[in-house]
């Protein structure tokens, strides 16, 4: 049966081109491959290649056509042993009804589309919900456990210890982790106890060893990688983006990155812009990723365990000032936290504070001296920035009224902000105050020690964050 | 042209690298024949390819793909060839250019069409798209879309070959544009440095989108790309199946007994444009039909097949027409395989 060609689409958004010229004539042989016409595009003049063996029995559309549209038969191929009177049996398209020399017409814009137009143009009215994930409530911890006062260093280091006995694919890698016991010391003794296959020295090449863990990860391993700092992971924030946190979706659910990406996170002390940024906004962003960013050595522990065990990609953020203070761990067998849910750090009925990691601790001081004054601060560590708790923050909010944000991240769409407009969004009428965002400020980190002390949030700023919302300013 | 001079004078030339043994250069040096069963082999496969391909152009044409679509004819001696120098288990990662790489693993052809078409039976259930998709069962890890990116990928499989002590090879593919990527070399250091069974075949088809080698590359000789980390390279003709698989065999058996990376530089040629909406007016249509017509893979075969009296016209014909129908039945399965669900929107985000 003689076939139709058609005007083809040359790139993903054009809809009509123009038929410059035509390479063939009727009578011609051509065989797939052949340059049969050339067709302008808004951005280009385009050649189109033949896809069958045959002769051109009819050019339905001139050269010089203009405003041709994408599907639009153009011309008619005779396959072997056809002759011109055959021209008019060729298969049907849904547009091959126009009489040739009414094409023209078609592509005035009568907007004959031969191929259906995808679905999702139809019927885009019907967006499915996002489901909402089941998360278990933290553990009971057993009367009588003994509380182990743990640094957050120490913390770390016995969450991949006993994850590392527990899964022999377990691993780590990344730069000064073994010979060097860690930059930060977290990973101290791992060498020793598990050896150089499974406590990897890397050389400095965050871009590199952040794509072979990923890669190790998609072949089936449990890679922890350590950037020395997050700021490192600039270099590789592709790898954490666009390698591991889409692979499971891109794949269709066949394969995914069972890989955490941990270190210390945000500002330390007089290292300058560089060095000196919160990245719990910026992969909080990211479907595919869970992001944790612990404050306690408990929650620490409990969620880097968490973190290793996940099949999925996690960013575990870490402190380094954080790193040496000490908090109660329960001394239990198998200590895991569930990430993606919120812990109520103290209860209070006045305020909301919402905070996570380091701004922890301005919180726990404001709430402190608010104390003094008589207003009962309700304190939320979320713990977990994405899948992010905001069912703990909302229940807190129609309890308080009133809600205050605390992080040491740049302000322009930070966690905070995304708080805040959630709560805005589903619990506007509990709300008798505007919400306070409180976060760095809107600079580079600066070095000197009075303007590094400036840029970041301050007890004081909490305090009086919090008397504004309840109207004791 | 370097490939066209390579014919003469031999299919794959070892320099550099510490180690690269001068003797298994040698071994490959002359262009080693093939068997009946492996022209054969290699005609249909590279056929299957080439009519795949065509099929998705034409398909892209009538808009029934959308987005960016990369076509592989003129480079499919490439990936045959080195398929047929691995074997089962041995994984394969890649670029965007990847639907070639995906058919020679096994992967079924519906499959991977009605993944262009954004089907439910494609596979990745038509959320990848052309450059995005995965086969655990075939151990083909992408379909990568970041120029690059794939070559950490691959050398990450290796690293989890070698923690497991399995002897297991990756073969990751990338382009000469990828080959100027900073992370290349970041990921030649880790495989060189840890003896990674990792083979790095660069596809040279000369132009890095409209970017020819020469204006985008100091070094145009990427087998030399690996000599700062000691990994041995060679250039292979890659419109020569067989000197593909004769420099796939000594890269294999090489990764394989532990010693580290090996880096196959590949002489390719890309018929089409970079994608679909790519005018490719960078060359000139002599360059092109230069090559369709002397180099053209599948017709060394074939001219080879006739020549040997290892199978008729007719013979040969039936074997297109075989691979014509299953890219036709594929066609046919990824226009009318229905649209994901729209409750696909939300799944496979997190385990």
């Amino acid at each position: 049966m003689p076939i139709e060609i058609l005007m083809p689409a040359l790139s993903p958004t054009m809809e009509e081109g123009n038929l410059a010229k035509w390479l063939k004539n009727e009578g011609d042989k051509v065989v797939a491959g052949d340059v049969i016409a050339e067709i302008e595009t808004d951005k280009a003049t385009m050649e189109v290649e033949a896809v069958d063996e045959g002769t051109i029995g009819k050019i339905l559309i001139a050269a010089g056509t203009e405003g041709v549209k994408v599907n639009t038969p153009i011309a008619v191929l005779l396959e072997e042993g056809e002759s011109a009177d055959d021209v008019g049996k060729a298969s049907k398209s849904a547009t091959s009804s126009d009489e040739p020399d009414q094409t023209a017409d078609a592509a005035g814009g009568k907007d004959k589309q031969a191929t259906e137009e995808p679905s999702a143009k139809k019927d885009g009215a019907s967006v499915p919900a996002a489901p909402k994930a089941e998360i278990a409530a933290d553990p009971d911890i057993p009367a009588g456990t003994e509380m182990v006062p743990t640094t957050v260093r120490e913390a770390l280091r016995d969450a991949m210890a006993e994850e590392m006995r527990r899964d022999e694919n377990v691993f780590i890698m990344g730069e000064e982790v073994a010979e060097y016991q860690g930059a930060y010391k977290i990973t101290q003794g791992l060498l020793q106890e598990f050896g150089a296959r499974r406590v990897v020295d890397t050389p400095i090449t965050e871009h590199g060893f952040a794509g072979v863990g990923v890669g190790a990860a998609m072949a089936g391993l449990k890679p922890i990688v350590e950037f020395m700092t997050f700021n490192f992971a600039m270099q590789a924030i592709d790898h954490l983006v666009n390698s591991a946190a889409k692979t499971l979706y891109m794949a269709g659910g066949q394969m995914g990155a069972p890989i955490v990406f941990r270190g210390p996170n945000g500002a330390a002390a007089r290292v300058g812009a560089q060095h000196s940024q919160c990245y719990a906004a910026w992969y909080g962003h990211i479907p595919g990723l869970k992001v944790v960013m612990p404050y306690t050595a408990a929650d620490a522990k409990g969620l880097l365990k968490a973190a290793i065990r996940d099949p999925n990609p996690v960013v575990f953020l870490e402190n380094e000032i954080l790193y040496g203070q000490t908090f109660d761990v329960p001394k239990m067998d198998d200590f895991v936290l569930p990430i993606g849910k919120a812990r109520v750090h103290k209860t209070g009925k006045d305020a909301t504070i919402v905070s996570f990691g380091i701004g922890m601790t301005y919180a726990v001081k404001a709430a402190e001296e608010l104390a003094g004054e008589g207003i009962d601060v309700e304190i939320i560590d979320l713990r977990t920035i994405r899948p992010i708790d905001l069912d703990t923050v909302v229940e807190s909010v129609k309890k308080t009224n009133r809600l205050v944000t605390v992080e040491e991240g740049f302000p322009q769409s930070s966690v905070g902000e995304h708080v805040a407009s959630q709560v805005m969004q589903r619990a506007f009428d509990h709300l008798d105050a505007p919400i306070i965002t409180v976060a760095g400020k809107d600079v580079p980190m600066p070095y000197a020690a009075n303007l590094e002390k400036l840029a970041l949030p301050s007890v004081a700023e909490v305090v009086e964050a919090v008397k504004a919302v309840t109207y004791k300013a | 042209m370097a490939t066209a001079a390579r014919k003469s004078g031999g299919a794959a030339s070892a320099r550099g690298g510490a180690k690269a043994p001068a003797r298994k250069a040698s071994a490959v040096a002359n262009t080693p024949a093939f068997t009946k069963d492996e022209e054969l082999f290699a005609y249909r496969e590279m056929l299957l390819i080439r009519r795949f391909e065509e099929k998705s152009g034409q398909m892209y044409g009538m808009g029934l793909i959308g987005g960016f679509c990369h076509l592989y004819i003129g480079q499919e001696a490439v990936v045959v060839g080195m398929q047929m120098a691995s074997k089962t288990g041995d994984q394969v990662i890649t670029g965007y250019r990847d639907h070639g790489h995906m058919l020679v693993t096994g992967m079924d052809p519906k499959g991977v069409l009605a993944e262009l078409t954004g089907r439910r039976g494609g596979y990745s259930k038509g959320k990848g798209g052309s450059m995005h998709m995965f086969s655990k069962e075939k151990e083909f890890y992408g379909g990568h879309g970041i120029v690059g990116a794939q070559v950490s990928l691959g050398t990450g499989i290796a690293f989890a070959n070698r923690y497991r002590g399995s002897d297991q090879v990756c073969l990751t593919y990338f382009g000469d544009g990828a080959a100027n990527q900073g992370q290349v070399y970041e990921s030649f250091n880790m495989a060189a440095l840890w003896k990674l069974p990792s083979i790095y075949i660069i596809e040279n088809n000369r132009y890095a989108m409209g970017t020819s080698v020469a204006r985008a590359s100091a070094q145009t000789d990427f087998s030399q790309r690996g000599a700062s980390f000691n990994i041995p390279g060679i250039q292979v003709d890659g419109m020569d199946v067989r000197a593909v698989k004769a420099a796939g065999d000594m890269a294999v058996e090489w990764a394989r007994a532990g010693n580290g990376p090996m880096i196959l530089e590949m002489q390719t040629y890309r018929y089409r444009g970079h994608s679909m909406s790519d005018p490719a007016k960078y060359r000139s249509k002599d360059e092109v039909q230069k090559m369709r017509s002397e180099h053209d893979p599948i017709e060394q075969v074939k001219a080879r097949l006739i020549e040997k009296k290892w199978a008729s016209e007719d013979e040969l014909k039936a074997i297109d027409k075989e691979v014509r129908e299953i890219v036709a039945d594929s066609a046919e399965f990824a226009q009318n395989d229905p649209e994901p669900d729209a409750s696909e929107l939300y799944t496979d985000i997190l385990l």
